[in-house]
């Protein structure tokens, strides 16, 4: 926030209006994503059979095992964003630092099964399947990736003692933007693993 | 500031207040922002104008003699790419929008001020991708339809990467506005007291917000299939190239009413002032605004009523297009009865005005033409449709962008410039522009198809009487450029409030100070009542 024109904004002001602009910034997001469902329910009403067929290509353990690491790491962060505001930077700083191990781990599953996929000389290019598959997890993965990025940002600002409980907007959003990218997943591993 | 209260109060106008090159690249205020914005969009604006005239020379006979049917291609691309992301995208919204918005809310700056210049970096970091990809050259058109986009040789990846980062610097700004608009607004600013400019930026924003992630997708899914042999697209694959046309128009067609709504706001804020009258029908104008951004995410499949789509599919887009017609005619009407009886002043802003209101009417209704299916069967991808584009984006949005910048350039940049001359190239704008467009609704109606270098002998007299008019709009459009430019160095130097308005942009010296107002003010009444005795 610039406060260099004099009129400082009252900090619960300042807040909801971060907030705000937060949540906008989401609506956007499910709206990129929202491209790609539109194209999978296209292609799945024209070839029902193929992603019968195709996915059970894909390794539903893995699939489960990822939802359940992102599902835990949203309640860690959930926990870490109450437990700055309630001033406890020490907690905070260890939910977030798990939280983006989780990021890690769900990462590292998915190079496994990308792994598996390319060893199996399946590429995004092998069916319209596995175009969806590869551009709505990939697109999903960057994401990861960003939110990794943005919570280890407020990991180090934590351990600095930039926030207390008076002010902790910035790990407010990052959590929101974590919650985003959970709750995108939990839509994406049963209309690609599960639904037969 | 810890000194004393009294020099906190002292006037340093914003444009005095830092000075060097570093202090425009690193500002946060809103002011200067606007100002980046705008001087960049003009120059865009310029140089696509100049391609345009090189084409029409070229169509100035029937043959190929001036440029080669290729370079036809690339120098439409390049007109049609410039225009719509450089200049009509970000034109108004950005620069008149940054400038304003908080002005006429009486708030010292937007939201959030580091994302503002963050937005401008981020649409010159597209401008360079994307005009880097076009030099190479690029003959995709702007639209970037597959199949052609997925197999041309031309850098279609970089271009499309150009146009997804603009995509996001539109997102951020609009997203910055509507947070300003719900959090920043002055003790007393109710929302039916707000000034129409910023009701239209407002529904400008949240179509910036809603439909610029598609196009996003879209082109990064374009990326993929050049990249990564993903086949959405590729009816070898099992795609379907009609569905990038959904996509694609699912962005663009609410795109055009980012370019025009924030034009109709300037409108509802000039006619007031130049007909000394309350605007008739504000909350009327207000929701139609609303009312069109709804509207708009109805009506994309009205481009490809030839593509191939269902009949029903294209009766149903047909219908719900001609709804669209009803919240413009809305405006209309009500500017219309703003005039009446009005004290009418034809100063440089309001013949703009006017010309927007009579040139946009005849854009507005040639659209009826090509929503009607059977008509549009006939007059798709024709001249008519180039004829109606440009009456909307010209006699609309041009128009109106020509509008603020005469009536807000005394606020802006507190100088006045040569009434005169602005008159004057006002006449030749407005001539040039009819001369120029209207023999095209013809052309289209015999047949005469769009994107061609060369054509039959029997459209000459029309296809150079269009190119006649294309100089004359050239004149006016560098008569009123070296008017404005003039100014800055040897204009009178202007007035608090030299037209008269009522909003709070005007309750400010010219050009503001730095902070806008020394003291957030409390807003008691709205900003139309004009002709009362006060």
């Amino acid at each position: 926030m610039d406060h260099s024109h004099g009129h400082q904004m009252d900090p619960g002001e300042a807040y909801s209006t971060s907030k705000l602009g937060m949540w906008l910034f989401l609506g956007t997001e499910i709206m990129l994503f929202g491209g790609l469902f539109a194209a999978y329910a296209i292609f799945r009403s024209k070839y029902p059979e193929m992603f019968l067929e195709q996915h059970r290509e894909l390794n539903r353990e893995m699939g489960a095992i990822n939802t359940c690491i992102l599902i835990f790491s949203s309640m860690t962060m959930a926990i870490g964003v109450t437990a700055i505001q309630r001033g406890k930077q020490k907690l905070t700083s260890i939910m977030l630092l798990i939280t983006i191990l989780c990021g890690f781990a769900f990462a590292g599953v998915k190079y496994v099964e990308y792994g598996a996929k390319f060893s199996h000389h399946i590429y995004p290019d092998t069916s319209i399947f596995f175009s969806l598959y590869f551009m709505l997890t990939g697109l999903h993965m960057l994401h990861v990736f960003i939110g990794i990025a943005i919570l280890s940002t407020m990991l180090v600002l934590t351990m600095k003692g930039k926030f207390n409980q008076k002010y902790s907007t910035p790990v407010e959003l990052g959590g929101l933007y974590w919650h985003l990218v959970d709750l995108i997943w939990i839509y994406l591993f049963p209309l690609l693993y599960l639904i037969g | 500031m810890a000194n004393n209260t009294i020099a906190e109060h002292v006037y340093v106008p914003f444009l005095e207040e830092k000075k060097g090159i570093l202090s425009w690249l690193t500002t946060t205020d809103h002011k200067k922002i606007g100002i980046l914005y705008l001087v960049s969009v003009s120059f865009f604006f310029l140089i696509a104008g100049t391609i345009a005239l090189l084409m029409r020379f070229e169509l100035l006979t029937p043959e190929a003699d001036f440029v080669s049917p290729h370079v036809y291609n690339v120098l439409f691309t390049l007109h049609g790419s410039i225009m719509v992301f450089f200049f009509i995208v970000p034109g108004l919204a950005a620069s008149f929008g940054n400038f304003l918005i908080p002005l006429m809310i009486g708030a010292p700056d937007v939201a959030f001020p580091k994302l503002n210049i963050g937005s401008y970096w981020l649409y010159i970091l597209g401008t360079i991708i994307l005009l880097f990809a076009l030099l190479k050259p690029a003959d995709t058109g702007w639209t970037f339809y597959t199949p052609y986009s997925a197999n041309t040789d031309t850098d279609v990846v970089l271009m499309t990467f150009g146009v997804f980062v603009l995509g996001f610097s539109s997102i951020l700004t609009g997203l910055n506005f509507i947070v300003t608009i719900h959090k920043m607004r002055a003790p007393g600013m109710t929302w039916h007291r707000l000034p129409l400019f910023i009701w239209a930026s407002y529904a400008t924003a949240i179509l910036q917000l809603l439909a610029t992630p598609v196009v996003g997708i879209t082109l990064l899914l374009l990326i993929a299939e050049r990249t990564l042999g993903v086949g959405f697209f590729d009816p070898a694959k099992g795609g379907d190239p009609v569905l990038f046309q959904n996509f694609f128009w699912f962005y663009s067609h609410p795109a055009v009413y980012i370019m025009i709504i924030p034009a109709m706001g300037v409108i509802s804020e000039i006619i007031p002032v130049f007909a000394r009258k309350p605007i008739f029908g504000y909350k009327a104008i207000a929701y139609s605004s609303l009312g069109i951004a709804f509207i708009s995410f109805l009506v994309w499949a009205h481009h490809m009523f030839t593509s191939g789509i269902s009949e029903v599919a294209a009766t149903i887009f047909s219908f719900l297009t001609f709804l669209v017609a009803i919240p413009t005619a809305i405006k209309v009407f009500n500017w219309t009865a703003t005039l009446y009886k009005g004290s009418i002043q034809l100063q440089s802003p309001m013949l703009y005005a006017l010309g927007f209101i009579f040139l946009f009417t005849i854009g507005g209704l040639t659209g009826l033409f090509l929503g009607a299916l059977a008509a549009d069967i006939h007059l798709h991808d024709t001249y008519f449709v180039v004829a109606h584009m440009h009456y909307v984006m010209i006699g609309g949005t041009v128009m109106g962008f020509f509008g603020a910048l005469h009536f807000w350039y005394p606020k802006w940049f507190g100088k006045m410039f040569n009434e005169t001359v602005a008159k004057v190239a006002w006449f030749l704008i407005f001539v040039g522009f009819n001369v120029t467009f209207f023999p095209q609704f013809f052309l289209g109606v015999e047949g005469m198809p769009r994107r061609y270098a060369t054509y039959p002998q029997e459209f000459k007299s029309l296809m150079s009487l269009s190119t006649y008019g294309s100089w004359i709009l050239g004149v006016g459009i560098l008569i009123m450029t070296v008017n404005l430019i003039a100014a800055l160095f040897n204009g009178e130097k202007a007035p608090q409030n030299p037209y008269g308005s009522l909003s709070l942009e005007w309750q400010v010296p010219s050009p503001p100070p730095h902070e806008n107002f020394h003291e957030i003010p409390h807003v008691t009444d709205w900003t139309y009542g004009y002709g009362k005795k006060s």
